[in-house]
């Protein structure tokens, strides 16, 4: 293809070119610019939907593994060993390192972050749900076998139900720890608040930083307390354990 | 999405290519550098060591004395408490970005910002589990004429061990995985192989991916180690 | 029904809900679907065969990348494409790779980095005049199983750059009067610098330059680390914002020419350019046009230090232009 003679130039009026003169606080980068944030908070709506996918997708599904973990290994107990070991593997890996051990089989995109982050949930959700069913009293499953309730009945009418502060408050913690790790998602190509920090000159600015960094803090305390009202609306005749 | 026969082999073939890239050092995709190799890695894993090492050994420092004094006094729960949840919900990415930005680029500022994610499992877990030493024997200890400092250092730190080892192994943790997005702040660690991806192409990428995670599984593994060792044969014993 | 299975079934339904957003919400993100159709002359008309087309715009992980990759994914969806962008890739060996294995249709390269990092040319060896680099550049490209379209007018150029007050500091104002000087200085640069003939190997080669520390960061951070002291030097853009905005930062002269500027070529496949139709080539073409480095750098400025997003300055300057409505 020969080279074009460059085609004429669809020219913008002089006064497309703004006066930077001035200064002021973002082109001064300060630390934190309250106009520029009120002005520009629509940008940040599409990160924190996917953020917030990621977080509920991986914090469900590591809820749903656990659960079934949890079940398996309460129904035979020589299991619990080998699955928190397993668990504990995985959530000793970092994340980030996690997204690039599954490049070869699933790519970049979202299914990789969703993937890694649900994994890093698995520990906390078992332990606790484990725990939980534990810590139910003895009395308590012996007067159910003694009224005559089977295993199965045991399971789901007694003990889950005694056991859902501890489950809960699993939940919680892995809620909130797996929406400050979702921000790593970028590195993935799963989006998430992590493209306001990250991508471009984004890495620079402060106050975008900060907003993207409120957002999910605040996202995490959204959901611890929306956990902790669950809790309390599901189970409210058993005290919120510590 | 992705053909499942083919999927095992090709998977295996970027594995070879990462474990090469670890062994022997090779030529950069675009040429003109030389990367990977036993050298780079060591170099890189012992800055990502040792900078998880300094910012635990920071946290340590902070969070430990603090936990233990207000959890022998029974003051600030609250606090101690929050201090736990709050440093759960920060998001490591943004306060190391924040702290380029802001701050600076450098390992001062890393190990800060590093520590500030590692003070708060070793604060909370500290406090309550001094809290939670059985209360007759710190009344024993005081009765046979022991000191603050030595209630606290002889029968409450003890007891406490396998909660304060549990916090401290929750910040190596978080501290290792967050030493792999040093890069962005300037600190070579092993996280550069996944972060400057460029340079080191999809061989050096899934090496430093593999090499992360066995370094946390590592330390992971030596901090469960001494928490073994360190708690007292009485506590193994009410364990089981 | 038990309060546990109603809990679960909820479960159940609020997993499904959320695993539709991460599908929705984590993909590449679409371009806001234009108008469409218009009649103003000069304006890129909106062509109804194209709508069966999908074109997946790539770009390299910096602003003016970024803004590059906008500019010609709204520009393509104006032509009435369907667009996919895959912004921000990585440097150029992830980009190529990605156009190679047909993750993108076309992705916007610099001819000087085409020519010295993907066909191993020396500095020496890229011309300096634009319609002769191009030439070579689209010999190279076609070896390479890829097209290069027309480039556009404005060109931009690797720079060491530092504070004018450093500058003045150590009376320099070439490359070449660091020598003897540039063993106590840090330079900072990409990670993918380390290995470029247009970036530190030349400075080390060429120049004969030893620097007491390179340390790579990402490209994001290039006039920060001057800032903060932590930079002697770091490797600039002719092109950035950040050099126009004020006095406050220098570039020195390239007096061997071993960083060659290079202007920006699309780079894709004839198989695309064949399924896509003339429309293709020619949108690219309309939208590049008005690049001169004045606008260019303009567009820069308003990502880099105005902070508006790359989409919206895009679509401001299509419209200004008189491409879009």
């Amino acid at each position: 293809m020969p080279a074009s003679d460059l085609l004429p130039l669809a020219e913008v009026s002089q006064d497309f070119f703004r006066d930077r003169s001035g200064g002021g606080c973002i082109q001064e980068n300060r630390l934190f610019c309250p106009g520029w944030v009120v002005d520009n908070f629509d940008r940040y709506v599409d990160p924190t939907v996917q953020h917030l996918g990621l977080v509920v997708s991986a914090v469900v599904g590591g809820f749903l593994i656990a659960f079934l973990l949890a079940i398996l290994a309460h129904r035979h107990r020589w299991l619990s060993s080998p699955f928190l070991a397993a668990t504990g593997v995985l959530y000793t890996i970092p994340s980030i390192s996690f997204f690039f051990l599954l490049l070869p089989i699933t790519g970049r995109g979202a299914l990789t972050a969703i993937i890694a982050l649900t994994a890093f949930t698995l520990q906390i959700i078992f332990r606790n749900i484990t725990n939980g069913l534990r810590n139910v009293p003895h009395e308590v499953t012996d007067a159910a076998t003694g009224i005559g309730l089977t295993k199965r009945q045991l399971l789901w009418q007694v003990e889950l139900p005694l056991a859902l502060p501890e489950i809960i408050a699993g939940l919680r913690i892995a809620t909130v720890s797996t929406v400050a790790l979702a921000t790593l998602a970028v590195f993935a190509n799963g989006g998430g608040l992590g493209t306001e920090i990250v991508v471009g000159s984004n890495i620079t600015f402060k106050t975008g930083i900060i907003v993207a960094g409120s957002i999910a803090v605040l996202m995490a305390i959204v959901f611890d307390a929306l956990l902790l009202l669950a809790g309390r609306l599901i189970a409210p005749w058993t005290k919120v354990a510590r | 999405m992705i053909e499942l026969p083919f999927l095992p082999l090709a998977a295996f073939g970027l594995f070879g290519d990462a474990f090469d890239f670890i062994f022997n050092q090779q030529e950069a995709a675009t040429g003109g550098v030389m990367v990977g190799g036993p050298e780079q890695v060591i170099e890189l894993a012992t800055k990502q060591l040792e900078v998880t090492l300094l910012a635990l050994g920071l946290s340590l420092l902070i969070a430990l004395p603090l936990g233990l004094i207000l959890g022998h006094y029974g003051r600030g729960e609250f606090l101690a408490v929050s201090v736990g949840n709050a440093g759960r919900a920060i998001p490591e990415l943004a306060l190391i970005a924040l702290m380029a930005a802001a701050i600076g680029v450098g390992l001062f500022n890393l190990v800060i910002a590093l520590a500030i994610l590692g003070i708060p499992p070793i604060l909370t877990n500290t406090f309550v589990g001094i809290r939670q030493v059985n209360r007759s024997s710190v009344e024993a200890a005081r009765g046979m004429g022991m000191s603050d400092r030595q209630v606290i250092t002889r029968v409450e730190l003890p007891l406490a061990i396998p909660m304060i080892m549990g916090g401290v192994r929750t910040s190596a943790i978080n501290i290792i995985a967050t030493a792999t997005i040093a890069p962005l702040a300037g600190i070579l660690t092993l996280g550069d192989f996944i972060i400057s991806r460029n340079v080191y192409g999809d061989a050096g990428v899934l090496a430093g991916a593999v090499l992360v995670a066995l370094m946390a599984v590592a330390l992971e593994m030596v901090l469960a180690g001494t928490q073994w060792a360190m708690t007292s044969k009485g506590m193994k014993l009410q364990k089981s | 029904m038990s309060f546990s299975k109603v809990k679960y079934l909820l479960l159940v339904a609020i997993l499904g809900l959320s695993v539709g957003l991460a599908a929705c919400g984590g993909d590449d993100d679409e371009t806001t679907s234009g108008d469409g159709s218009t009649s103003t002359a000069g304006a890129i008309q909106s062509n109804p065969d194209n709508s069966s087309v999908t074109l997946t715009i790539g770009s390299k992980n910096f602003t003016e990348q970024i803004v590059l990759g906008e500019l010609y994914s709204q520009g393509l969806e104006a032509a009435g494409y369907d667009v996919n962008t895959d912004l921000n890739l990585g440097s150029e060996t992830i980009a190529r790779q990605a156009l190679k294995k047909g993750e993108i249709s076309g992705y916007p390269e610099y001819v000087s980095t085409a020519l010295t990092s993907f066909y191993e040319k020396d500095a020496e060896q890229v011309p300096s005049d634009p319609n002769e680099a191009f030439d070579l550049v689209s010999t190279e490209a076609e070896g390479d199983g890829l097209v290069a379209l027309p480039p556009t007018p404005f060109s931009s150029a690797n720079a060491v750059g530092l504070l004018t007050s450093k500058a003045e500091e150590l009376n320099v104002s070439t490359i070449s009067d660091l020598e003897g000087q540039s063993q106590d200085l840090s330079l900072y640069g990409s990670p993918e610098c380390r290995q470029r003939i247009d970036c530190l190997l030349g400075l080390q080669q060429n120049y004969g330059l030893d620097f007491k520390s390179f340390t790579p960061v990402d490209i994001g951070l290039r006039y920060e680390v001057l800032d903060k002291g932590q930079a002697d030097l770091s490797i600039v853009f002719t092109t950035d914002a950040q050099l126009g905005a004020s006095d406050e930062y220098t570039i020195l002269e390239d007096d061997q020419g071993v960083l060659p500027a290079g202007n920006v070529v699309f780079l894709t496949k004839q198989a695309t350019i064949d399924e896509a139709g003339p429309d293709y080539a020619d949108t690219i073409a309309k939208v590049q046009e008005g690049l001169t480095i004045e606008v260019m750098q303009e567009l820069d400025a308003r990502v880099d230090i105005d902070k508006e997003q790359a989409s919206a300055v895009a679509s401001d300057y299509l419209k200004a232009a008189g491409l879009i409505e």
